[in-house]
């Protein structure tokens, strides 16, 4: 069961403003979700080793070789404020 | 009172371009975002690929710190929200790392055990403008880092140092990071608990040390806070601490209950990582005689003092200049003594990386001064001189007139006053002690300023102190 402090707390992180009836909804839905799972977990997968990804690959790597990266005009030009070829954002104190 | 620290290491690899994008990694004095993409701006869509030289680096340093390789390693998502990751994520590592479980040999034979290495993506740069904003350059965003976290083997704020300065060491002389910690090249973490007895305590973990000195200080004042605490019978809270370099003293950054959720997954965009025995085998062929190694042969083969041995060897460049000279002139301690008064002065003057004095130079002015063709003052000068202009010992002693006096008239003139001068020296040789020869010879060098020809010096005076 997901808890309405579950909910609160999964918002916070995605850093999301919830109005008391989308935690109300959510609580619903991500609960349903996470039922969903518990189906899954009804399934035997001790010999079957974690998949981290769909494809049969590894080691796809490039030589270490630069090429031209974008212009500061253009690395800017989706920012809604810079300032001196920086990219301008809310104050911010400390990483917490 | 058992002291208990453990320290996490990030040091930026010497790759050309970013982990997982092409852009130039040499972030260090280019204009703010002059070196970004899609991928390192975390644009939609945008794909990553792993940089393979980032992948070399992090395995030379793996293998470097004797760390078993498992064969997978796989890529994983740290979730963050703050404006230097655009992405929202750091692309690091987390259940399957590159290496696992080696160890780290201090100078003073300790051996502490290194619990985890791995590769992952640096963030950009903040700058804090006190008109109420803050500006960010995503230059750094995505320059490859390995991550050395170590087991908590560490007993002392001193011994943290000794380590960080051997690891740095080790990386220098892989040439896989500059190790600079100014720059920010390599930067350390660490985690602090005391304890009255066996158990761990509670640890605290401390950011923000950005040189050796910092470490040392920071760590010596979170443990005296430690164990005052304790001593009194109060509880450890744990927290995240910052070191306040201008106070001098560890400053709360975020308590146990405001810790990091990270959300760590498997990153979908990047597929594993396979090292083989083939890949790793070939990895550490390429390893260099690592500082322990170099230590513990100089021992052994050169019989320096401990002093020496960790003067020398601190720079791998000038640790094999120093091999260099002694293959051409066998006397390692002379060659030592030289090293340590003159050249590695004259290279820290030059302010540059690389000894300018070629070492058949360097071997020719101590050939010059043990056979006492001249003096240890102007050896002083003809060492700075062709550490200046490269020119050849040979060719500026004889053009600064320093070449020895072989001129039979002259030199006869010099030996006559010395002989006047030091009747004691006299007598004790006629009186049997052949050794005097040594002092009276000085004294005709010193009277020539180290130019007298000293075979012909020799001749010289034997011939008149028989004949009186």
């Amino acid at each position: 069961m997901i808890t309405r402090e579950d909910v609160l707390h999964i918002a916070k992180l995605a850093r999301l403003q919830l109005s008391e009836e989308q935690i109300a909804l959510f609580q619903e839905q991500l609960g349903k979700i996470l039922g969903y799972f518990q189906e899954l977990e009804k399934l035997d997968t001790s010999s079957v080793p974690p998949m981290t990804h769909v494809l049969d690959l590894s080691n796809v790597l490039r030589p270490d070789e630069p090429r031209p990266s974008l212009s500061v005009e253009e690395a800017l030009r989706n920012a809604p404020r810079s300032r001196e070829g920086y990219f301008e954002v809310p104050r911010i104190v400390e990483k917490t | 009172m058992r002291t208990v620290i453990g320290l996490e290491v990030h040091a930026q690899l010497l790759t050309k371009t970013k982990l997982f994008c092409s852009c130039s990694a040499a972030y260090f004095g280019a204009p703010p975002n002059a070196h970004t993409c899609p991928v390192c701006l975390g644009m939609p869509g945008a794909l990553p690929v792993l940089n393979e030289r980032a992948v070399e680096y992090a395995l030379k340093a793996a293998l470097a710190l004797h760390c078993e390789i498992p064969a997978r390693s796989v890529f994983a998502r740290k979730n963050y929200f703050y404006p230097d990751l655009p992405k929202g994520y750091q692309i690091s590592q987390y259940e399957e790392p590159l290496a696992l479980r080696g160890y780290l040999e201090l100078p003073t034979g300790k051996r502490v055990r290194i619990r985890r290495l791995h590769l992952e993506e640096d963030a950009g740069k903040l700058l804090h403008r006190p008109e109420g904003y803050s500006l960010v350059d995503l230059n750094r965003a995505g320059v490859p880092l390995i991550e050395i976290v170590s087991e908590p083997d560490l007993s002392s704020p001193e011994e943290a140092r000794l380590y960080m300065e051997e690891l740095r060491r080790v990386l220098r002389y892989l040439g896989v990071c500059s190790g600079d910690m100014e720059e920010g090249s390599l930067r350390c973490d660490a985690n602090v608990s005391v304890s009255p007895d066996e158990r761990l305590g509670t640890k605290t973990e401390i950011k923000n040390m950005n040189s050796f000195r910092a470490i040392e200080e920071a760590l010596k004042f979170e443990v005296a806070r430690q164990r005052a605490l304790v001593e009194k019978g109060h509880p450890i809270e744990q927290a995240t601490l910052t070191w306040n370099e201008a106070l001098g003293r560890t400053e709360l950054m975020r308590s146990k209950e405001e810790a990091e959720d990270y959300r760590y997954f498997p990153e979908p965009d990047l597929v594993p990582l396979q090292i083989d025995d083939a890949w790793r085998e070939r990895v550490k062929r390429s390893l260099p005689e690592l500082p322990a190694q170099k230590r513990a042969r100089w021992m052994q083969e050169y019989k320096l003092p401990e002093y020496d041995i960790s003067v020398l060897t601190d720079e791998r460049s000038v640790a094999e200049y120093f091999e260099s000279v002694v293959g051409l002139y066998p006397h390692p301690k002379d060659v030592s003594n030289w090293m340590m008064s003159e050249i590695l002065r004259l290279l820290k003057e030059s302010q540059t990386m690389e000894i300018a004095l070629k070492p058949e130079h360097f071997a020719r002015v101590l050939e010059m001064v043990s056979s006492g063709q001249i003096n240890r003052t102007v050896a002083k000068d003809v060492i700075a001189e062709s550490f200046k202009t490269g020119k050849a010992p040979d060719e500026i002693v004889r053009a600064r007139g320093l070449s020895q006096i072989s001129d039979e008239q002259a030199l006869a003139e010099i030996v006559a006053k010395v002989l006047a001068e030091n009747p004691k020296a006299v007598a004790d040789f006629q009186s049997g002690k052949e050794a005097a020869i040594g002092f009276l010879q000085g004294q005709v060098m010193k009277a020539t300023g180290g130019k007298a020809d000293p075979k012909k010096t020799r001749e010289m005076l034997l011939q008149r102190l028989r004949a009186t």
